[in-house]
């Protein structure tokens, strides 16, 4: 690891970056360009960032899609994290697989088979109770939550499995209420977990074309599917502009959590209780 | 204990169920409208904000607030699958002509009131009873416009620019665009052949899939919407697309390429019309709203905004219109209204049996895999 770099890996190292990065890059480039067009660079200039912040339908577009992300991470956060306690304390094992997998099959489904299914739900759904129009936000928060949830109990799950079952139960032991219990003790293991798997569902939330494509009701358009609509005319650079603020926004969220994980790690060592130490050391 | 949170937690959910039937419910009004993406004048650019402007007339004239929904398609294919579920429900949709004919046919659409659409008289004689709506029963032209072929001024000889022919033109092999849709690319060949592109004869469209695979070796590439950027860098020189298009091209056009346009003898045709779908909840709404894109602020501010041409004589005869457009422009988007109809009825794409849709559709695949 300490050791310098190969330059055949320099390279290879450096090309790999420059695919990842190269499409962001010309898309930052281009949105500071006054003219319209991707081939010529006329002038730089703040313009299209002016008609972004001008263009309402967008702005209502990415408040959706903003309303609809949090909500539905916050939502399959809580009930994901609830999911995987549960599931954690199943005692049968056949009966643990079983939910394990079938929590599994809506993240491992192609979202396309999730979208069109969800959406004959809603619709059968609706059509039961007369209704003139079945899908709506509630529906698409709903299908957002369903494909979220698995991710979240992905994430938390393993957490729990690591966590050491006596930790409660000595919690429990000293007078704490069940509830106290968890909040107080478990709640703070396994939430890396949950921050992970809120991040998920976020992002995935965020940028989910296909599922949403098929849920979408009335007047709440997201904002991958306004701009998926724009092909009959061309893309206009304002879409540029608002990817670069999006990337940037994520890229910060982003070096905030690495620093508050790296911040959260080194007080959190001598703390770490002996007795794991021991099982450790007679493990190995 | 457990009992009773399951008990909230389906309760809970119930209560979403309910509220997902009754949102929305208040004193305002609320038009649902979906049209196509960046199909509207929206306000950027100092452009005119036609929704905006829409509630603010209708809050000032009938005292009572309107609330747009504005929902966006990508193709007509889309948008009749959606309405077709029956999950959503619109007051004014803007298909293409051939959507609306099967959409007429299936009982999707209602009849409009014209007595409440004062402002369809300025739409000309030449837009009135095309094929789609002979009887001028379902619909109101929202814009119309016609194939042409685009080419570079400083990589193609003007002498070879004629006819169809110039997509077919050996010199230029690998700066040929096509269609990258099937009826288009035959149409482009038929129209060369003077075929006629609705025919259900099966060995005409061999001798279009005929045409096409000669083309194949000299075409670039078979693109759609990537149009714009090869011809706008050079990196192309020919292609063929809509008349509204070629100027956003040439708006956008690098320094060393001179974006040229010409009208083949024959060619397609379309329109997009508003229409009011069956699903439709304030019809009178719904034609409140249509009247008004009728009207001349609007209507110059979209026909300005999407560079199609209006079939509304108060948007083509509008001299600062004309004044924004240019002498040049005026004339490829308006090339002899009066004979509109005629050609339209002639030449534009009508919808086909399954049977010959799925034939075409095989022999595309052919093409494309060969």
């Amino acid at each position: 690891m300490q050791a310098k770099m190969k330059p055949a890996a320099r390279i290879y190292t450096g090309l790999i970056f420059l695919f990842l990065f190269a499409p962001i890059l010309i898309l930052l480039v281009f949105s500071f360009n006054e003219a319209k067009s991707l081939s010529v660079f006329s002038e730089f200039s703040f313009k299209w960032y002016r008609e972004l912040l001008r263009d309402s339908e967008t702005l209502t577009a990415l408040k959706n899609t903003l309303v609809l992300a949090i909500s539905a991470s916050v939502i399959s956060t809580i009930m994901g994290t609830g999911a995987a306690v549960g599931i954690n304390k199943l005692r049968n094992k056949a009966v643990k697989a079983m939910y394990d997998s079938v929590t599994n099959i809506p993240m491992m489904n192609p979202d396309i088979i999730t979208g069109i299914s969800l959406m004959l739900m809603f619709v059968f759904v609706g059509q039961l109770f007369g209704m003139a129009t079945s899908l709506s936000f509630w529906t698409m928060l709903i299908a957002h939550i369903t494909f979220c949830l698995p991710y979240v109990i992905l994430q938390v799950l393993p957490k729990l499995q690591q966590m050491d079952p006596a930790l409660p139960e000595a919690a429990m032991d000293l007078g704490c209420t069940p509830l106290r219990a968890f909040l107080l003790v478990e709640i703070p293991e396994i939430l890396p977990g949950v921050i992970t798997g809120f991040l998920m569902a976020f992002t995935l939330s965020l940028d989910d074309f296909v599922i949403s494509y098929f849920t979408q009701g009335n007047g709440f358009q997201t904002l991958p599917i306004r701009i998926y609509n724009m092909t009959k005319k061309t893309v206009t650079p304002k879409m540029y502009a608002l990817a670069t603020l999006i990337f940037f926004a994520i890229l910060a969220l982003l070096i905030l959590t690495n620093l508050a994980d790296s911040g959260e790690e080194q007080p959190k060592k001598p703390r770490k209780p002996r007795r794991h130490k021991k099982i450790e050391e007679e493990t190995t | 204990m457990k009992r009773f949170t399951a008990l909230i937690l389906v309760a809970c959910m119930a209560l979403c169920l309910c509220l997902s039937g009754c949102g929305g419910s208040s004193d305002t009004l609320t038009l649902n409208v979906y049209n196509w993406g960046e199909y509207i004048s929206d306000g950027s650019e100092d452009t005119l904000d036609v929704i905006e402007a829409f509630e603010d007339w209708y809050s000032e004239t009938y005292k009572a607030v309107v609330h747009v929904n504005y929902d966006t398609y990508a193709s007509n294919e889309d948008m009749y699958a959606k309405l077709k579920t029956g999950a959503v429900s619109y007051d004014v949709v803007i298909p293409s002509d051939y959507m609306i004919a099967r959409m007429a046919s299936e009982d999707m659409l209602l009849p409009l009131n014209y007595d409440n659409i004062p402002n369809y008289e300025y739409i000309s004689d030449s837009f009135r009873g095309l094929y789609y709506d002979p009887d001028n029963t379902y619909t109101v032209p929202y814009t119309y416009g016609i194939v042409g072929v685009i080419y570079d001024g400083n990589q193609v000889d003007p002498a070879d620019a004629k006819d169809w022919d110039l997509m077919w033109n050996e010199k230029y092999s690998g700066s040929i665009l096509q269609f990258n849709n099937s009826r288009d690319a035959f149409g482009t060949a038929m129209y060369r052949a003077g075929i006629d592109v609705n025919t259900t004869k099966q060995s005409d469209w061999d001798k279009a899939l005929k045409a096409l695979t000669e083309q194949r070796p000299l075409v670039k590439s078979y693109v759609m919407d990537e149009i714009y950027n090869m011809m706008e860098s050079g990196e192309a020189a020919i292609g063929a697309y809509y008349a509204g298009d070629y100027f956003t091209m040439l708006d956008a056009q690098s320094d060393d390429v001179d974006l040229q346009f010409y009208y083949p003898e024959t060619t397609n045709y379309f329109v997009d019309a508003m229409c009011i779908p069956s699903c439709c909840q304030n019809q009178e709404l719904a034609e409140i709203f249509i009247n008004y894109m009728l009207s001349e602020e609007p209507a110059v501010a979209n026909a300005e905004y999407i560079y199609y041409a209006s079939p509304n004589r108060l948007v083509y005869e509008n001299d600062s219109y004309i004044d924004e457009m240019g002498e040049y422009a005026m004339s490829i988007l308006y090339p002899n209204v009066e004979d509109f109809s005629k050609l339209y009825n002639q030449y534009a794409y009508r919808n086909l049996n399954q049977e010959t849709l799925d034939y075409i559709n095989a022999l595309w695949e052919t093409l494309k895999i060969s």
